[in-house]
């Protein structure tokens, strides 16, 4: 038993999870044709979960606030990059690429602006005065949550509104029998790219050197001279802004979206902290990625259970690991 | 500790008898459908609010499943009504086992995550309550899917009943109120609020109340005294979820419909906490002034919204923000102007005022 489990952990430990999950699955569903456009299903909505929750995840763990509101981030910066893809029409509908993508990225643009700019005004004005008083914490953010999103409603109005996408993400691969759609082999990509960014600020530069240290440790990072509380805005910026990037993605994944996208996207998004565990963005990872293996899967081999399935996932990594599986704080 | 006698502290507790009076009268004092409507809703809503500060002002824990114990006991007794058709029995059964549902969910959500942080606890509370909307809207075999269930509520309680009848044997009325079954419902809903309301005020004051308000206030030292924490922030879980599937299960008779968006949603949920943040945490007083103020505002704010609105119609975005729908905007702002300037809500800052010696 030990040895396996010292195998295990050489191989890899909790990170092999989602490829146990993805075997399981396998043998659950047969068809490997199926399985595979499940499987890219499930990694690029893990990927978009993770933009939308790696920014909680080390607000969390940085400064001990936990943001009720972060769901406003997500679904502000999917109606901002539909406003302005709807703005940009002429360009997404032209047949060049360059154009395509050039409105795409003005919309990305937009969304991360926002989300920086968001982050600020949501840090100084919200969260600053409740800091280290949690019940207070959660109300302000709850309260804020409620403000945004009916500001939403008032802006953009409570019917669906649809988002254009451009020419070339349309469509999808047929290799063989298996179908690949490009807008999820894109978002896949794009997540992977700023997940592979962020771990290298993190663990490369001496800015993500004092967060991780200030994740670890606080007090003591204050007491050798850093200004933690400057760095935390940072983070939040940063956070707000993937957040909305994540919001952004997740429109044009969707194609329909309601001013009520943010609140049901935060429960997922809580999941995945919770089984990542706070505070470090491999765990987040981690979690997004099961959770959206996870919801595929389960939404291919019993419909009526997939939600229920990420909160039957929960319970049974909380049973196993209280913390979650990679909590940055020990 | 003893509560000190206030100015402030008399003044909110005479506002509660006021309110208990008006709802006690309230048939007679407003005769038309929609304020009964109203005030039936206040009474339900008192005794959910209550039991919710219990958890959360009492023991300071935040839990997002408090709607989700109110939809037990409420779809406990609206499947059971549909099922066996109207009767006593449904209802007592329905209640018994919304009871027991709850209080499963409550043992195995507390002893799993009250050990952790309090931010886990609202998390999983939040994701169990999400789960069990949408197994809610679902099912609809068994819950009737987003059309909820209509069925009908027991024979007292329909309008043609004769609760009291005079001499010709026609409906007896009194100052023009008719004691017909419509009467009777208002006041089986008055009645169980008011037991509910007045166990849980007997509760606080009992010395198990006073563990919890330790808990609240220094954890580490309850446990240190000698008090099991995890043990007793599980069993006020419990008791606020048995409340709150009793409070469903009432609604549930007096409404004769039970749906996602009466008993389970987000923004039931999101209702009740405005209520006990509004009317002030940690104060039994604070559950009955919120409840009273949201109730009242839901009903009758938007109507002065509405004016508003069309008043302002050529200002660019204020009708929008004005419009009916949008009453929740300006209730968050007031909620987080609130919780920054009066985190007491109304009640806490009230009874602190004009201390008497």
């Amino acid at each position: 038993m030990s040895t396996l489990s010292t195998t295990l952990g050489r191989m890899g430990g909790v990170n092999l999870l989602p490829f146990a999950v993805a075997a399981v699955a396998f043998l659950l569903i047969g068809a490997p044709s199926s399985w595979v456009t499940l499987t890219v299903a499930g990694l690029a909505m893990g990927m978009m979960l993770f933009l939308m929750a790696s920014g909680l995840s080390l607000v969390f763990g940085l400064m001990d606030v936990l943001n009720f509101g972060h769901s406003a981030f997500v679904s502000f910066g999917a109606f901002i990059s539909a406003t302005v893809l709807a703005g940009l029409g002429g360009w997404l509908a032209a047949d060049s690429w360059v154009l395509n993508s050039l409105a795409l990225a003005a919309s990305y643009l937009a969304a991360i602006c926002f989300g920086l700019v968001a982050g600020w005004f949501f840090e100084t004005v919200i969260i600053r005065p409740v800091y280290r008083d949690h019940l207070r914490q959660i109300l302000i953010t709850i309260g804020a949550m409620i403000v945004a999103e009916q500001t939403i409603l008032a802006f953009w109005g409570g019917t669906p509104y649809s988002v254009g996408r451009p020419h070339f993400l349309e469509g999808s691969w047929i290799i063989g029998d298996v179908s690949i759609e490009i807008y999820r082999a894109f978002a896949f990509a794009l997540g992977a790219a700023v997940f592979v960014m962020l771990y290298l600020v993190l663990n490369r530069t001496r800015i993500g050197l004092l967060i991780r240290a200030g994740v670890e440790n606080r007090e003591m990072v204050e007491a050798l001279g850093f200004r933690v509380d400057r760095l935390f805005i940072g983070v939040f910026m940063l956070g707000s802004a993937l957040a909305a990037l994540g919001g952004a993605m997740w429109a044009g994944y969707e194609t329909l979206i309601t001013p009520a996208l943010g609140a049901e996207l935060m429960i997922v998004v809580f999941i995945v902290v919770i089984i990542g565990g706070l505070g470090s963005i491999e765990g987040t990872l981690l979690g997004a990625i099961l959770v959206g293996l996870m919801a595929n899967y389960v939404g291919f081999l019993a419909p009526k259970l997939a939600l229920a399935s990420n909160m039957i996932l929960m319970v049974a990594i909380l049973l196993w690991r209280p913390n979650g599986l990679r909590p940055a704080v020990k | 500790m003893t509560t000190k006698a206030t100015t402030g502290a008399l003044a909110i507790k005479g506002i509660v008898a006021l309110i208990g009076a008006l709802l006690l009268f309230a048939p007679f004092l407003f005769q038309d459908v929609r304020s009964l409507e109203v005030a039936a809703r206040i009474c339900i809503f008192i005794v959910l609010v209550a039991s919710f500060d219990l958890l959360i002002g009492y023991t300071g824990i935040v839990s997002f499943a408090h709607t989700m114990f109110f939809g037990f006991g409420a779809y406990g007794a609206a499947i059971l009504l549909k099922q066996m058709g109207p009767g006593w029995t449904p209802v007592i059964l329905g209640g018994l086992a919304g009871v027991a549902v709850s209080l499963v969910f409550a043992v195995a959500i507390g002893l799993l995550s009250l050990r952790v942080k309090a931010i886990f606890f609202a998390m999983i509370t939040l994701a169990a309550a999400s789960v069990v909307l949408v197994l809610a809207s679902q099912l609809s075999q068994f819950t009737g899917g987003e059309d909820g269930i209509t069925y009908r509520a027991p024979d007292l309680f329909k309008p043609a009943t004769k609760v009291l009848t005079d001499a010709d044997g026609k409906v007896l009325s009194l100052w023009g109120v008719k004691f017909n079954g419509k009467l009777a419902a208002y006041y089986f809903v008055f009645l169980s609020s008011l037991v509910l309301f007045l166990l849980m005020l007997r509760f606080v004051a009992s010395p198990l109340g006073t563990v919890l308000k330790a808990i609240r206030e220094n954890e580490a030292r309850a446990e240190a005294i000698g008090y099991r924490v995890v043990a007793y922030r599980t069993f006020i879980f419990c008791l606020s979820a048995t409340i709150a599937s009793l409070a469903g299960t009432v609604y549930a008779v007096w409404l004769k419909y039970t749906g996602p968006d009466t008993a389970l949603s987000f923004a039931f949920m999101i209702d009740i906490l405005l209520m006990v943040v509004i009317g002030g945490m940690g104060t039994m007083w604070g559950a009955v002034i919120g409840a009273v103020l949201m109730v009242v505002a839901q009903y009758y704010l938007r109507d002065l919204m509405g004016v508003a609105s069309e008043a302002m119609a050529g200002v660019p975005l204020l009708p929008e923000l004005m419009a009916p729908d949008r009453w929740l905007f300006w209730l968050g702002l007031i909620f987080i102007l609130l919780v920054y300037f009066f985190p007491k809500g109304i009640a806490g800052t009230a009874m602190e005022k004009g201390a008497r010696t």
